[in-house]
């Protein structure tokens, strides 16, 4: 397997996608570019050391995906589940994601500079995620943990069937889903936003965020409910 | 599964690729869909009208039923053919010859009827089946294509996309209708008239009603969102129009890109990767139950 040297130039009109994702997989450091991703899938997947990878164009399917420690940094569109099942690190999109956004991630950052599409941090379980437009209907649908900041509008059903994560919305929210409610403000909560926005580079003042979560009436058994089994 | 594409182009420059643009962002969704495939190509409008016609068999006797549909007609007809594809010029005719043909011609599936487009189809590779029907090789102004992972109905050339049931309308459909049976009998008691099992088939078939009503393709598709059940993705030609619609969950994948020059949708953005100009594109993916929609100038 051949051992990359930092600062290479990935040209993938010209290398295989899965040799390059494989030596990016060995490489120990340093900073990588890939050209011409064509919308290709599965782009900088598996990465488990802190490189630096950024793509120069649209990518296709799950770009990022299982990411750990590895900085990966898309300089157009991605495809569907970019940065699924992200460990840690992190990944940012300078335009618009696709659907299911972060899905499933237990860690790292994730930072969508455009719009994100439906279901963005489906399941997440404990990802941040900061999307600078707005997501698309059932986002955080089924949230375990983590963050979801979102400086526009929330689509249809959010945080249905939500358990622990909290969600911080700037705009309108088309509609909550099942067990999502409004919650208030803390200080806690200013400070957690603050410092999500700082670190992906996005400008809003905390105060105009409005937090949503787990009414925590669908995952805890109501002895009520005894008679029913 | 299947790949749906679909390429309109906004200057006349790029007419004489449009086949071969369309081939390329063909190839690209052949993973999505091995089964067969199709397209449809809107060239220029000619004075007549045209039968796009399949050979069920591969071994239709074209020349009789040139004879055949001459003589129903009373008129002269015309007749191209390519491969197990036949293309009848049928003057002013051509609801009443495509009736005719499904009626009397068992062997041959109609696929389309327009003054403007060209519909082809089969099973197979579908790089192969664009190279046998000439994809490439064809000018226009509009196309779509699909490449199809059956799971409605079987692998057959007749239940490959696009469906065409009226003059210069068609589709492509990514997903599956849980309505069509309902839908289907419906439709034929407006006098549709369905030649496969096919839900796809019935998509068409309700675009075709309603336009014959009167409605315009965006009213169309409007009426589509209330009265279709089940996954959607649809790329959908006119004369002179190109349409863009999803179910209200956007179940199945769909981006568009634009520019100054073109307006293109896929399935997935590889599809478009290789079109003229793309690095300047505005690319998006389509909002769940919103239509969008482009017509040429006159």
């Amino acid at each position: 397997m051949t051992v990359l040297l930092a600062n290479t130039v990935l040209d993938l009109g010209v290398l295989d996608r899965r040799a390059v994702n494989s030596a990016l997989q060995t490489a120990e450091q340093g900073s990588f570019r890939m050209l011409n991703p064509g919308g290709g899938h599965a782009l900088a997947c598996g990465l488990r050391t802190p490189v630096e990878v950024t793509i120069d164009g649209h990518v296709g399917y799950y770009c990022g995906g299982m990411n750990e420690h590895a900085t990966v940094t898309v300089q157009g569109t991605a495809g569907t589940g970019v940065a699924e099942n992200m460990m840690s690190g992190e990944v940012r999109v300078r335009g618009d994601a696709s659907q299911s956004a972060g899905a499933s991630g237990h860690g790292g950052l994730l930072v969508i500079e455009g719009d994100a599409a439906a279901r963005c941090g489906v399941s997440m379980k404990g990802i941040d995620i900061v999307v600078g437009g707005s997501v698309g209907h059932m986002s955080a649908f089924m949230a375990q943990a983590g963050r979801m900041v979102v400086l526009g509008d929330a689509g249809a059903d959010l945080g249905d069937s939500i358990y622990e994560a909290r969600l911080y919305i700037r705009g309108a929210v088309a509609s909550l889903g099942a067990d999502c409610v409004e919650k208030p403000v803390g200080d806690t909560h200013l400070a957690e936003l603050a410092d999500l926005l700082a670190r992906a580079g996005l400008h809003a003042d905390p105060a105009e965020f409005r937090r949503y979560g787990s009414a925590r009436q669908l995952y805890h058994f109501n002895v009520d409910n005894v008679g029913a089994y | 599964m299947c790949g749906i594409v679909g390429l309109f182009l906004k200057t006349a420059e790029l007419e004489p690729d449009l086949g071969r643009l369309t081939a390329l962002m063909l190839h690209e969704m052949a993973s999505r869909g091995p089964d067969s495939a199709g397209f449809a190509v809107y060239g220029p409008v000619r004075d007549v009208e045209r039968i796009s016609a399949l050979s069920r068999s591969g071994t239709t006797d074209w020349a009789a039923v040139e004879r055949g549909l001459a003589a129903a007609l009373g008129t002269g007809v015309g007749i191209e053919v390519l491969s197990d594809h036949a293309f009848l010029s049928v003057g002013e005719a051509g609801a009443e010859a495509r009736r005719w043909i499904i009626e009397n011609a068992p062997d041959v599936c109609v696929l389309g009827v327009g003054r403007a487009i060209e519909i082809c189809k089969g099973v197979g590779d579908p790089d192969a089946v664009a190279g046998r029907l000439r994809l490439a090789d064809r000018a226009g102004s509009h196309a779509i294509a699909h490449t199809r992972m059956a799971t409605e109905s079987a692998v057959t050339t007749e239940g490959s996309h696009p469906f065409s049931t009226g003059a210069d309308t068609c589709l492509v459909h990514n997903g599956s209708l849980s309505n069509h049976n309902r839908l289907r009998q419906s439709l034929r008691r407006q006098g549709e008239s369905f030649q496969t099992e096919n839900d796809s088939e019935v998509a068409a078939g309700y675009l075709a009603w309603r336009m014959r009503e009167g409605d315009g393709v965006d009213v169309a598709l409007e009426g589509a969102l209330r009265d279709f059940d089940g996954f959607f993705t649809l790329a959908v030609g006119s004369r002179d129009g190109f349409a863009v619609l999803r179910d209200p969950i956007a179940c199945k994948p769909a981006v568009i890109a634009e520019t100054d020059d073109w307006v293109a949708m896929a399935s997935e953005f590889r599809a478009i990767a290789g079109l003229p100009g793309v690095a300047h594109a505005t690319i998006w993916e389509p909002a769940p139950a919103r239509v969008y929609s482009w017509r040429r100038a006159a």
